[in-house]
């Protein structure tokens, strides 16, 4: 066990953990944080994506030690009144089936759009290709994708 | 308009003591489920009255409607409630939906499954909300002093024209809460729908999009214990012995045991399959602890030896005995035997005409054998739950498809009276069948008692994927037999598998064909199967419109309207009695998506195939266009044509065929799981192939036949044509017709060959 201090969603947190525990489990067990989603567990889902100072990474695959002093941000934080161009998009095109992998996909693409704020179609589907959707909803995603970019 | 009698779902319309006078404190279930903004366009009433089990009013005219059925992304918590809003009469746009939890008393059939809710929904929902309409209309006579026959309704508000008096729903809810239900309701007449038909979006879309709690693993209590399970690494395998020490000592765990699932005498429901009796338990502080701790316990497993257990059939009845056999199976031995047996005598099922004698006479007979593997569902959420089981009573909220059928199991295992065990329901991430057995409710809630304590179990990817509970492996071989000049004299398929046969021996071509023998078989076995979407259409439907493809091309036809002879003779000249399809119907899925795809003028780089399927009540025909790169083909596009009655809720509606093609894309590529010495050979992504975004088609248009049926099902009819439509378009692709799901090795296999 040992204290590690985190800044998530531009708030600063403690927690007294294995340093060897994922991102994913700090998130969901010790801070209530339970958008982010396990899916697989060993980064090959996406379902735990979120942001490492602006960078989608899989959180299930994170240990928590690593991401000391850096900026992280779940789909929580990725906009204060749930209002980013992508989650209205989602709305939009009504994207998600079940909806547990959907947290993923908007912080996948978010980062995205960061780097890249016109993708092309294969260019979506390239930073796509990470994120399982079981329910198949991957045509609206991706036209939810292009919806979000041009209003940027 | 159309009158229907109450009579029928009257449990629904009793009110319930606990609402009567007072007003309702809101749980946690109202904040997880309500639409984005109602609080903005009514704000929260102070007072609610129930008007029946599924629809309650404030007193500002806020309503709000019970979603009684459990969701798994088919999206019925919005289109059910559309169906109440519709006959109650009342703006889509202040309406809340909260989902119902499990409650025999409230609510009849809650279970996602068989893509039934709508169907069977249908007029259940349409008469509670016509009841309470009538009954607000009765509260606004009453005080008004005018007759009921002159109030009209629209948007929730009540109108005397004559007299010039209005109000809304919630002015006369008080008094339309104590009223008689009434014996008999009209209903609206399509024509006068507004809600129905309109495109909803999804009432936990915001909720979703923004992280908030609202499937099962996310659920959580004060002092609650982590648990997770250890099962054997294969099937007919169990536990020997364990060293759990060095677990046990790690930090945050609080205990090592093993667990019985149910008890010996328990006569389990269809539903109750459980793969392994026993299991190993490790309880901690956190998801992580007990995951890393189920690393360092030292486990003996040993083989198991033939058990039997009690169940009860599909729709219950008498138990009978299920035997288990004995031994670890392999996928090189099951495809072995299924191509033994499959040359044996099998069970007729169906017999028309006389097709051996055809068969004798043929100057030409087509014979093909097609098969597919074990498919593992795959739910994006893993199977887990939260239980506190106390003395008195129990709490359970977990993924479940059906909570009905576990109650029992619960009841009987807890020693708890069924009334004393409350089963939320939350939303689910995935079910496709899976989620209809709910034996992780009842280990979750055996794990609580034994732990005095609430607890969420939480299975790992490895743990659910490796657990059973499989789509069956199947194989079936159809014959044609053809005269001198190419006419169908007999046809005939023999279809089983491991261990159930996917026959649909009533279906078409059944009907179509004077001659027509179908068999079935079966081999036994140790591991566990459950429905996946669409149970054995999801096979059946590949198979065959993949062999009817190769016949139309022996016969010189075009594959469209080979099909449409067929069905027009169905139509005309039925042969046998109990053809379970209108032809019709499904000819004028055939004939919209030849329209809609322009079958007759394909763009010229494309490879196409076409494909069509009836089952759950629903017609679908498929078109599917292949474009080679190099050689790895990619799905352009797909045209489905769908007859499944009135469509509630279009969009959301669409949504749900693009995913039921996107899956059936999947499994006809990558989807396969197979069996080394009792295990099975893929536990994670990494191992499992699914289809991802690079794989998924460019374009998919769903187009729904417009009619006025009562809605039919529509989850899964999708999914089954998929099969055949990709392998009809790899032919024309590659010239090489392909009988062996997945796909995607052969295709491989060839290109190397290209190379
Ligand atoms: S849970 Fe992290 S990628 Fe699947
Ligand atoms: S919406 Fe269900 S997994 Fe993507």
């Amino acid at each position: 066990m040992a204290i590690i201090n985190l800044t998530i969603n531009g708030k600063s947190k403690q927690v007294d953990v294995d340093p060897n525990t994922p991102v994913l489990w700090v998130l969901r067990d010790h801070l209530d944080l339970v958008g982010t989603k396990f899916g697989c567990g060993i980064a090959q889902c996406g379902a735990c994506t979120i942001h490492l100072d602006g960078t989608a990474v899989r959180s299930c695959s994170l240990p928590v030690s690593s991401a000391e002093g850096a900026e992280i941000t779940t789909i929580e934080g990725l906009s204060e009144k749930g209002d980013h161009p992508l989650q209205e998009a989602w709305i939009e095109h009504d994207v998600p089936q079940c909806g547990y992998c959907q947290a993923g996909q908007i912080m996948t693409a978010a980062a995205l759009l960061k780097d890249n704020p016109s993708p092309s179609d294969e260019e979506i589907e390239d930073a796509m290709n990470g994120n399982i959707c079981r329910c198949g909803t991957y045509l609206r995603i991706k036209a939810a994708v292009k919806t979000a970019a041009q209003k940027l | 308009m159309t009158t229907v009698n109450t009579k029928l779902n009257r449990r629904s319309f009793l009110k319930v003591s606990a609402l009567a006078g007072g007003g309702m404190v809101l749980s946690f279930s109202w904040l997880a489920g309500c639409k984005p903004t109602p609080e903005e366009t009514l704000g929260m009433p102070k007072e609610w009255f129930e008007l029946n089990s599924y629809i309650k009013i404030g007193e500002n005219g806020a309503v709000t409607l019970y979603s009684s059925s459990p969701e798994f992304g088919q999206n019925i918590k919005t289109s059910m409630p559309m169906i109440l809003a519709e006959e109650l009469d009342v703006d889509w746009k202040n309406v809340m939906v909260e989902q119902g939890n499990f409650d025999t008393n409230r609510f009849q059939r809650q279970f996602a499954g068989g893509s039934q809710s709508i169907r069977q929904g249908w007029t259940p929902l349409r008469t509670a909300g016509a009841t309470a309409r009538a009954m607000l209309v009765t509260a606004a006579a009453q005080t008004w002093s005018v007759p009921q026959s002159e109030i009209t309704t629209a948007s929730g508000i009540l109108e005397h024209k004559g007299s010039g008096k209005k109000a809304h729903y919630g002015e006369m809810a008080s008094l339309a809460s104590t009223l008689e239900v009434p014996e008999k309701v009209d209903l609206k007449a399509r024509k006068d729908f507004k809600i129905i038909g309109t495109s909803k979006k999804n009432v936990d879309v915001q909720q979703i999009i923004t992280g908030k709690p609202l499937f099962g693993l996310d659920y959580k209590v004060e002092g609650m214990k982590y648990a997770s399970i250890i099962h054997p690494p294969a099937f007919g395998m169990r536990l020997k012995s364990f060293d759990g020490d060095k677990a046990k000592a790690m930090p945050g765990i609080q205990d090592l045991f093993t667990i019985k699932v149910y008890n010996e005498d328990f006569v389990r429901s269809f539903f109750d399959v459980v793969t392994f009796p026993e299991l190993l338990v490790i309880v901690g502080n956190s998801t992580w602890e007990v995951f890393q701790a189920k690393k360092e316990v030292k486990v003996e497993w040993e083989k198991a030896p033939e058990s039997n257990f009690s169940m009860r059939g599909f729709g219950g009845g008498e138990p009978s005995t299920i035997t288990v056999p004995e031994g670890l199976e392999n996928t090189v031995d099951h495809r072995s035997k299924m191509e033994i047996v499959a040359k044996n005598s099998a069970r007729v099922v169906r017999r028309d005409g006389d097709p051996e004698s055809a068969f004798k006479k043929a100057a030409k007979v087509l014979e093909r054998t097609y098969t597919a593997p074990y498919l593992a569902h795959n739910t994006m959420e893993p199977a887990n739950c939260f239980a506190n089981v106390g003395d008195e009573q129990a709490e359970i909220y977990g993924p479940t498809q059906w909570p009905e059928p576990i109650s029992a199991a619960l009841a009987d295992r807890l020693g708890l009276p069924k009334d004393k065990i409350k089963i939320n329901l939350p939303r689910m991430g995935g079910g496709f069948g899976l989620r209809a057995y709910s034996h992780h409710l009842l280990e979750a809630a055996v794990i609580s008692q034994k732990i005095k304590a609430p607890v969420k179990m939480v299975y790992t990817r490895e743990d659910d994927m490796s657990y059973g509970i499989y789509r069956p492996t199947y194989s079936a071989t159809y014959r044609a037999a053809l005269d001198e000049n190419n006419q169908l004299l007999a046809f005939h398929v023999k279809a089983g598998g491991i261990p159930e046969s996917p026959l649909h021996a009533n279906r078409f071509p059944a009907g179509a064909i004077d001659n027509y023998l179908a068999e079935g078989w079966e081999i036994p076995s140790n591991i566990t199967i459950g429905a996946f979407r669409a149970p054995r259409s999801n096979f059946i439907a590949g198979a065959e419109q993949s062999f009817l493809d190769e016949l139309a091309e022996e016969m010189g036809k075009d594959p469209i309207e080979f099909r449409l002879e067929l069905l027009k003779r169905a139509e005309t000249n039925p042969v046998g009695e109990n053809n379970d399809y209108d032809p019709k119907r499904y000819a004028g899925v055939l004939e919209l998506v030849r329209e809609k795809s322009n079958w007759n003028n394909p763009p010229a780089d494309v490879h196409r195939g076409v494909s069509a399927y009836f089952c759950h009540n629903s017609y679908v025909a498929e078109v599917l266009d292949l474009k080679m790169e190099g050689s790895t083909p990619k799905v352009e596009n797909v045209f489905a044509a769908v007859d499944c009655g009135i469509v509630v809720n279009p969009d959301a509606a669409a949504n749900m065929g693009e995913g039921a093609i996107v899956d059936g894309i999947g499994n006809a590529f990558f989807g396969e799981l197979g069996f080394e010495n009792g295990a099975p050979t893929k536990r994670n992504f990494d191992q499992y192939r699914m289809i991802r975004q690079k794989e998924a088609p460019k374009n998919i248009q769903v187009h729904f036949v417009e009619n006025n049926e009562d809605p039919t099902g529509l989850g899964e009819p999708l999914f089954p044509p998929v099969f055949a439509a990709v392998a009809n378009a790899l032919y024309k692709a590659t010239g090489n017709r392909l009988y062996d799901q997945p796909f995607q090795p052969k295709l491989e296999e060839m290109s190397n060959l290209l190379m």
